[in-house]
């Protein structure tokens, strides 16, 4: 019996190692596939592009989706150009009466912009079983029965796929469903605003969804059909060009248009999907995305891993031909003018801790991989200049290292309507700026970010429309310029601005007490404490007393909400590259209390609102920069908040990944990478070879453990007087 | 038999509309309905409308326990915890509130969780009978007082350790087995090899303490002696009398354990890949998902209970002066 079982287990071990590598998490097959290995730790909750709207779920779904527009590849500062659509809209402003504007008309006669949009012909919708029909030329699979559906796991189980070309009505169709009060699409309240007839389209639709849901008891296969529904502003002008009418003008709209909450969707994929059958078995546009782009998603299992696929059907399209300086010479434009995408197939594993993904990463069996703290020695030396360079042991693995400033900013606000830190006089002005000084965010970053960040001089992060770099971009407030750099201002600086704003030596001159602040966190957890002990140092240089409110993220919303935090920390990721999606969380009628905007800070200067109301709606150029520094000064001289830091992104990749440029904007950038399949075969061979002396070497001690009680049983067996 | 299970699983109701009372209390003390609805829209652009119309519709817009616009027993029955916990009974787990069928789910994700689970029990059972017996054979011995030591060694390295170890050693070093990461099939064994060993390592040195205690207290009663008077081996002995009237206690740890294979390990699911049911209640808490939260503690009760009432039967079987009645 022993035997047989030895005999199986040494069976499965050879059909589970299939190649020369043991730790091998992949089919020995697959080796020389032209596939990119990767992982993600986050399972995406939605794929429905007029629900996703989060980072790891762009992660896939901007691959699978094409919305009109897309950001170049390798120009900076990031350019949109056309995805879908055959050019760039056309945009037309309108009096009240539809009457037809100059295009540098004041922007207070513009009643509404309209957009037109042209889309490429031809393109074709990935292979899917919705768009499948039957000899009749009816829908095979619209209408299923429960018998058809007994043997139906997964979209894979339906034999026949069929497609159909891309439309006009597909895109018009989509942003109908912003509307539909099933699915909550996170933008209809901001685009709502803007879209004519949205509002209105949204009202009829959950009274047609309410009854639909009456009359049918449940709310599984409810099924509207968007066609036959009305949106003022959003029309199909012909089979290949629609429009989309806004109030007043809001040139930010074409950012949104590379969103994938603007890609096409087919009203045969809703029909489909719709069916009481598939909803028991989780079989959704939510799970089994329907799109025309570079790849499809064939496996959906965000408990282990995501496969996507190249689609057969995808449009032409080519690599780009020119990019920003540096970039030929960085090898980026070898693959110029040729047709994309290069991989075949995109493997995502669920990885929820980072010491396997590194592992992995080190064994080859990742293509590509960020830095986690841990691992952050190992990879990284930080040279006596600050610059972060690779270790030894990276280099001899061909590995390189690619860093990019995010268009995010952690930063940490005070609250303007608190009594004490809030407000616009000079005092508490001074009390903010001092505290701003004496909080030393270069520290911060040393010390609990590996120095992957850069501090903050302002709202708006680096790579964005109006960031200034150098002297003239420091926040004169806390720095000085010295040295070709901006350098904190000392301490003594800050104790003379807190003995200004009436609090010298940190002491309030009418109770001798010591001024106590407090911050409010959601920053909890054994990491924390370490974190929070530093905050507490920053405050105490002033001699001001830090008292830490940690709560968890329900109760710290909650009082942001209703405006009883006095300091706290938040941070913002930016939409698009355009200024006004970070200046508006300085702004007045955007206020949290009260508003329930993103404005944290409750931040509400007259002049700053004022200049925000005009710089919005302008085009980029000299009038709207003008504008863009005043702000900033503005906000700079209040100081609502300590400006923070932008974090920098760190990410490794092996040498047989090609075309990689942080892209910190696009998605929708696996197409343009390339690999190099039999070298990374090569490589994995040889850094992998199983090491098997430890197990001859366990199997001589369990002999040497075992022997010496055998020969003790049988001498007590057998022995003289060996029995009890 | 029947009587007496059909009365435990009469019992099993109060227990487990007490174990909903209490799941529902603590996970609404902490979440407000706004919190979930907050949670499930995202953070940005959220407005109040938004969040009250995701709670009507999905049912988190009515009163937690009471409510007091209804008279009689619809006071109690339109509230969001009678809506939310009655279908619990006939075992329908309804949807999460992201909208996917909690039952496909845990039958998709129970699979893997077993794969590991199963053996584990199996081989660890086994190995930590087998290490017992031996210690219990060489009791007193330089054998027996290594053994003991190396035990509590062993019980005194934290689960994460073995972990993190094994996989640094047998994957990163060594390169023997893949570091993580899951398929179904034969193909699936070498993902099974690590974290299985390492479930029955760390489990050894508990294991065989435990086992040693109920066998040195079954080797010394007159049976035994009278088993070896009758000149059986000292492996018959073992195994044929002492291993077979130590059954109870070590029934006791184990049967009530085997349905709870089912839930998995969320420490080695998270670290070796699987996909099993380990993580399911954790993603679900951090994700505010109170349906699923609910769904697996109310299928977590059903299982113990299901797991206590196999312990008693299962003395019976292996006790034949036990009758349940």
């Amino acid at each position: 019996m022993v035997w047989r079982i030895a005999l199986f287990v040494s069976v499965l071990l050879l059909a589970s190692c299939g190649d020369g590598n043991w730790n091998n998490p992949y089919p020995s097959a697959d080796r020389l596939d032209n596939t990119f290995y990767s992982s993600f730790a986050k399972r995406p909750k939605h794929l429905d592009p007029a629900r996703s709207y989060s980072s790891n779920e762009y992660q896939f779904i901007a691959n699978i989706y094409t919305p009109p527009l897309q950001y170049h590849y390798l120009k900076r500062p990031y350019t949109l150009i056309p995805l879908a659509a055959s050019g760039m809209p056309v945009v037309k402003y309108l009096d009240d009466a539809g009457k037809t504007l100059a295009s540098d008309v004041d922007v207070k006669q513009i009643a509404f912009s309209e957009y037109t949009i042209k889309i490429r012909q031809g393109i074709q919708y990935q292979p899917h079983p919705a768009f499948a029909k039957d000899e009749a030329g009816n829908y095979r699979y619209h209408d299923l029965t429960d018998k058809q559906l007994e043997d139906v796991y997964t979209l894979a189980d339906f034999e026949q796929t069929d497609s159909r070309e891309l439309t006009a009505d597909d895109y018009v169709y989509q942003i109908k469903r912003l509307a539909h009060p099933d699915l909550q699409s996170p933008i209809l309240g901001i685009m709502s605003d803007y879209i004519v007839g949205l509002p209105e389209l949204a009202k009829q639709l959950d009274a047609a969804y309410k009854k639909a849901k009456q009359a049918s008891g449940t709310k599984k296969g409810i099924y509207l059909d968007l066609r036959g529904f009305d949106l003022a502003g959003v029309k199909a002008v012909d089979r290949y060009t629609y429009t989309i009418k806004i109030k007043g003008k809001y040139p930010q709209l074409i950012y949104w248009l590379n969103l994938p909450f603007f890609s096409p969707m087919p009203y045969e994929a809703i029909a489909f999907y719709a069916q009481a059958g598939l909803v028991e078995k989780n079989i959704s546009l939510d799970w089994y995305p329907v799109g025309t782009g570079p790849y499809m998603l064939t496996v959906n299992n965000p408990n282990l891993q995501m496969v996507m696929e190249r689609n057969p059907n995808y449009m032409d399209e080519y690599y780009p031909t020119e990019g920003e300086q540096g970039d030929a010479e960085a090898g980026l434009l070898v693959d110029a003018g040729k047709k994309i995408p290069f991989i075949d197939k995109i493997n995502f594993s669920l990885e929820r801790e980072g010491i396997p993904v590194w592992n992995k990463f080190l064994q080859g069996y990742y293509d590509a991989s960020g830095i986690s703290s841990d691992s952050f020695d190992q990879a990284i030396n930080i040279t006596t200049q600050g610059d972060a360079a690779l270790t030894e042991s990276m280099q001899e693995k061909g590995i390189s290292l690619l860093t990019a400033v995010q268009t995010s900013s952690f930063y940490t606000g005070f609250n303007m309507k608190d009594p004490q830190l809030g407000g616009y006089s000079e005092s508490a002005r001074k009390l903010r700026r001092a505290i701003a000084i004496a909080v030393d965010y270069e520290e911060f970053i040393s010390i609990f970010n590996n120095g992957r960040g850069v501090a903050a001089q302002g709202p708006l992060p680096p790579g964005l429309y109006g960031y200034r770099d150098g002297e003239q971009g420091i926040n004169p407030y806390v720095y000085n310029w010295k040295n070709g750099r901006p350098q904190r201002k000392s301490l003594d600086e800050a104790k003379q601005l807190l003995k200004e704003a009436g609090y010298p030596n940190g002491l309030n001159p009418e109770t001798g007490d010591k001024l106590v602040v407090n911050l409010d966190t959601a920053d909890t957890g054994p990491d924390a404490k370490s974190r929070l002990d530093w905050w507490r140092k920053q405050f105490d240089k002033l001699n001001i007393e830090l008292n830490i409110r940690s709560t968890d993220y329900n109760r710290f919303q909650d009082k942001m909400s209703n405006g009883s935090a006095q300091i706290f920390q938040w941070g913002w990721n930016a939409d698009y590259p355009d200024p006004e999606n970070f200046m508006f969380l300085l702004y007045g009628p955007n206020a949290k209390v009260g508003k329930n905007g993103e404005n944290a800070a409750n931040y509400d200067n007259p002049e700053f609102n004022k200049l925000f109301d005009v710089m919005k709606n302008m085009d980029n150029g000299p009038e709207r920069l003008a504008l863009i520094d005043k702000m900033v000064e503005v906000a700079r001289q209040d100081s609502p908040w300590l400006w923070g830091f932008h974090p920098k992104a760190f990410s490794l990749q092996h040498s047989w990944y090609k075309n990689v440029k942080p892209n910190l904007m696009a998605n929708n950038t696996l197409k343009y990478k390339r690999l190099d399949a039999a070298l990374r075969a090569e490589k994995r061979q040889a850094w992998n070879k199983p090491v098997t002396w430890p197990l001859y070497t366990a199997l001589l001690v369990f002999i040497i453990v075992v022997l010496p009680g055998v020969i003790s049983y049988r001498r007590k067996e057998h022995g003289k007087g060996g029995k009890r | 038999m029947l009587t007496y299970i059909l009365r435990r699983l009469m019992y099993a109701i109060p227990i487990l509309i007490g174990v909903n009372l209490i799941t529902f209390s603590l996970f609404f003390i902490v979440n407000t309905p706004d919190n979930i609805a907050r949670m499930q829209l995202g953070v940005k652009n959220v407005t109040p409308a938004a969040i009250e119309k995701w709670k009507a519709n999905h049912g988190y817009d009515k009163p937690l326990l009471f409510n007091k616009n209804n008279d009689g027993m619809a006071a109690f029955t339109d509230t969001i915890f009678y809506t939310k916990s009655v279908k619990l009974f006939v075992f329908d787990f309804g949807s999460s509130d992201e909208g996917r069928d909690i039952s496909h789910d845990i039958q998709q994700r129970m699979w893997p969780s077993l794969a590991i689970a199963i053996p584990s029990l199996l081989v660890g059972l086994l190995v930590n009978i087998t290490l017992a017996m031996l210690l219990a054979f060489f009791r007193g011995t330089y054998i027996d007082i290594t053994g003991v030591i190396a035990g509590i060694f062993l019980i005194s390295i934290s689960a994460l350790f073995y972990i993190i170890g094994g996989q640094y050693i047998m994957s990163k070093l060594w390169h023997l087995v893949p570091i993580s990461g899951y398929s179904e099939g034969f193909s699936g064994f070498k993902f099974l090899i690590l974290p299985v060993a390492i479930a029955i390592v760390g489990g050894v040195g508990s294991g065989t303490r435990w086992y040693r205690t109920i066998f040195l207290e079954e080797i010394n009663k007159d049976y035994v002696r009278t088993a070896r008077a009758k000149g059986l081996s000292e492996i018959g002995v073992l195994f044929r009398h002492v291993l077979k009237n130590a059954m109870i206690p070590i029934l006791t740890g184990v049967v009530v354990i085997i349905p709870l294979l089912f839930m998995g390990s969320l420490l080695t699911e998270s670290f070796f890949g699987i996909p099993g049911l380990g993580s399911y209640t954790i993603d679900a808490i951090h994700a505010q998902d109170f349906a699923i939260v609910r769904a697996m503690v109310f299928l977590g009760s059903v299982l113990y209970i299901i797991g206590l009432i196999l312990t008693d039967i299962s003395y019976t079987l292996v006790d034949p002066r036990i009758r349940l009645s």
